[in-house]
């Protein structure tokens, strides 16, 4: 049976080729669905309900793209893709997106030739120990034992930050995030070392929270933000614009309950007219009709409701906006104009 | 007459036996206090099994079922038994049990997968137990493809015009056998089905699809996860790695140089590499060779490198059990008369596999149980799940409960299979 399959599909994927040459625009557009490659399991940033509907911040982020080119949010197939599969997902064109907590990074972004399209969130790594030790500051760690992930940018950074500051430390190798948790727990190592968000959340899951700390120094720069395949512009300003779009109706005071009634009539303030379609057109710049950025901000609110819903603050998770606040809150989430 | 009073007249009694010699006491004298150091190790046993379940049966009961979040669970847990106690959140599991085993399949679908999974012990009954009549082996070769249509769904007519051509390359076997060279009858076996599957196999389904509408909604892949998952990746890798690795077993022993170097080369091959490489061979490197755009099935790929790894594996455990007949075996098969064919299927092979059969339930297991490694290249298998259900913002932090409740279940599976190939060795015992 296999066998038959197996030559069937090739039969019919000789036949499919043909069509895929196309831009990824037609492509989404033809099936009707956009293909986004999503973490198979990340708190706050991917995870599916009881009835496998998928919620997150990254989710979110699909949704909006989603909801701009095809007119409906829900018109996505997550992909669910780990640390290993995610970047051979996007290059052979299994997903036209990637929104999966992926540092951009020089080489990622000109050696596996992908286009980040802009940053969704600002992490960093970060320590986190129990207050009994008595430790204020990461420096004071000198001979500590780190519970790390393996394979990971956080235990490279880790061994730069111990190396420059020259104290020492023994790392407690680990495989999954779980796993780090339990050890964490048992006592096993002094310091659990991760992304701040990650740190927030799993904090957020102790049964008591307040006897463990999260220390002031974060040791490396993780901009995270979806990602495209180098190639087809229009496709990647499409996904950039439609973040953009985002964070300036945050940063306009356009959110999901009142953009409909601004949306319905030009308002006061050129630049919300110019983002929501109802002076210029600059959807059709991009290949879209005028209301794109508007069913994006409908589906599921701004960059600040995005936020708060998933991992703010309100949230189980409790992240506070810190360097993820507008630049105007003295943050580093901006967006260029539109105009 | 004698007096013979010292002679008993009547019996005695039947006495019960002392104490010490019966029942629980002698079992424990015997099994347990036999010496001193046993009597010690046995002690040292029977505190660590109360220290074990001392911790872990509080746990388990002193749980909640209801609770909608891991915070509530704790407080409902508080709540019940006391501040300070830990006991199981299960909540998670009733809440998720359903995605657990189903994956992200459509709920008013579930009838399938059940249907198939039933079909499925229907379909192994007369392969597992030989008191039924061997006509149902047709429902048995037949079941694959049921078992196809039922999960995926989509027109009938696809599966059915697969069975077409493989009753299409039987049919041309048996007429050009009799017209010219058995030879020639083979090769006409392999090449009529190729011909139909790539030229006519499609049209020919879809024509009928046209006449005659059955269908069903068709599921992508990316719906199937959980145990439904590891079970299809499983039983197919189980199913058709047997006959493969019979086919490898017997050509490595073959003297036909050729066939003898591509299995030796084969087996060596796959036997050479970690399951996981080739999981990610089927997840990512095969998305290279393809055209872009290919929608080439991720479980299909990953079925066809599970059941070829399981193949190697099961061509070693065969050739054990052919190396392991007596060579009088093979002689006395040659001096009845008997053909190669003939000789390994009536006298080789059912000795064989008898020997093999604690060897090649082991495999089985061996296999079953790395489905999991599914959850490294992103597919959902329960393993994968539960990464899934712990990102949830409600449930994040679990971790004992889900992995307690996968490994029961794939316990429970093994286990079947082990009480199974306990009872083929005893039912084939000829030894005396």
């Amino acid at each position: 049976m296999k066998k038959s399959v197996f030559l069937g599909t090739l039969a019919a994927a000789s036949v499919a080729a043909g069509v895929a040459a196309a831009g990824t625009l037609d492509d989404v557009k033809a099936a009707g669905e956009l293909k986004c490659g999503v973490s198979t399991g990340l708190v706050g940033f991917a995870a599916a309900d009881a009835s496998g509907k998928w919620n997150g911040f990254d989710v979110d982020v699909c949704r909006a793209v989603a909801a701009a080119v095809l007119g409906d949010g829900s018109k996505v197939k997550f992909v669910p893709t780990t640390g290993k599969t995610r970047f051979t997902a996007l290059a052979s064109g299994e997903v036209d997106m990637l929104a999966r907590n992926t540092t951009w990074t020089f080489s990622r972004d000109v050696d596996l030739k992908f286009e980040f399209v802009g940053v969704n969130y600002y992490d960093g790594q970060g320590f986190m120990v129990p207050k009994a030790l008595g430790v204020t500051s990461a420096k004071d760690l000198d001979g500590a034992t780190v519970c790390i992930q393996t394979g990971t940018t956080t235990e490279l950074n880790l061994a730069d930050f111990f190396r420059s500051n020259n104290i020492s430390y023994e790392p407690v190798p680990v495989e999954t995030n779980a796993e780090t948790q339990a050890q964490y727990l048992a006592g096993a190592c002094d310091v659990y070392t991760t992304d701040a968000s990650g740190l927030a959340a799993t904090r957020a899951t102790f049964e008591n929270p307040d006897d463990h700390t999260v220390l002031p120094e974060i040791i490396s720069k993780e901009p995270l933000g979806p990602l495209v395949r180098h190639g087809d512009n229009q496709w990647g300003d499409i996904v950039r614009w439609t973040l953009n779009a985002l964070i300036t109706a945050e940063e306009l005071g356009v959110t999901s309950a009142n953009v409909a009634q601004m949306s319905g009539a030009a308002g006061g303030n050129p630049e919300v007219n110019r983002l929501l379609g109802t002076e210029g057109d600059l959807g059709a710049m991009l290949g879209l009709d005028k209301a794109w950025a508007s069913r994006a901000i409908a589906n599921a609110g701004n960059y600040g409701e995005i936020f708060a819903t998933n991992i703010g603050e309100a949230s189980p998770i409790g992240i506070a906006r810190g360097l993820n606040a507008p630049w105007t809150d003295g943050g580093l989430i901006y967006s260029p104009p539109f105009r | 007459m004698t007096d013979f009073s010292y002679v008993r007249t009547e019996m005695l009694e039947e006495r019960p036996a002392p104490t010490s010699q019966t029942g629980i006491v002698k079992w424990l004298r015997e099994n347990l206090f036999s010496s001193v150091p046993n009597a010690i190790l046995s002690i040292a046993a029977l505190w660590a099994i109360y220290f074990t379940l001392s911790h872990l049966l509080p746990w388990v009961f002193q749980s909640s079922w209801t609770a909608t979040s891991l915070k509530e669970c704790r407080a409902s847990i508080a709540a019940a038994h006391g501040e300070g106690t830990t006991g199981a959140c299960w909540a998670v599991i009733r809440e998720r049990y359903l995605q657990l085993i189903y994956g992200f399949y459509p709920a008013d679908s579930y009838w399938r997968p059940n249907l198939a999974f039933i079909m499925m012990l229907v379909a192994l009954a007369p392969v597992l137990f030989n008191s039924i009549p061997k006509k149902f082996m047709l429902f048995t070769a037949l079941y694959p493809f049921i078992a196809f249509w039922l999960l995926w769904g989509g027109s009938i007519w696809l599966p059915i015009s697969i069975v077409a051509g493989f009753v299409l390359g039987y049919v041309a076997m048996n007429i050009i056998s009799k017209q010219m060279s058995e030879l020639a009858g083979m090769i006409a076996c392999a090449i009529v089905p190729i011909l139909w599957f790539l030229f006519f196999a499609g049209s020919a389904a879809d024509v009928m699809q046209n006449i005659i509408p059955i269908s069903l909604e068709s599921v992508e892949s990316a719906k199937f996860g959980g145990f439904m998952l590891s079970i299809l990746i499983g039983i197919t890798g189980i199913a058709f790695s047997l006959p493969i690795g019979i086919v490898l077993a017997l050509g490595r022993q073959s003297d036909l140089m050729i066939v003898k170097v591509i299995c030796v080369g084969f087996i060596e091959f796959i036997r050479g590499v970690p399951l996981i490489t080739l999981l990610f061979v089927a997840s990512t490197l095969l998305n290279y060779f393809m055209p872009p755009g290919t929608n080439f099935d991720i479980i299909l790929r990953v079925i066809i490198m599970v059941t070829l790894f399981a193949s190697a594996y099961m061509a070693e455990v065969i050739r054990g059990g052919l190396a392991a007949l007596p060579k009088g075996q093979y002689e006395g098969a040659d001096s009845l008369g008997l053909d190669f064919w003939q000789a390994t299927r009536l006298i080789i092979m059912p000795q064989a596999l008898k020997i093999s059969i604690p060897n090649i339930v082991s495999s089985f297991i061996g296999l079953f149980k790395d489905t999991t490694l599914v959850s490294i290249i992103g597919l959902l298998d329960p393993i994968g799940l539960s990464t899934n259900i712990r990102a949830d913002q409600y449930w994040n932090g679990i971790i004992w409960e889900l992995y307690g409740f996968i490994a029961v279940i794939f316990f429970i599976f093994c286990f079947a299979m082990s009480r199974y190939s306990m009872y083929l060795e005893r039912k084939l015992q000829t030894g005396h």
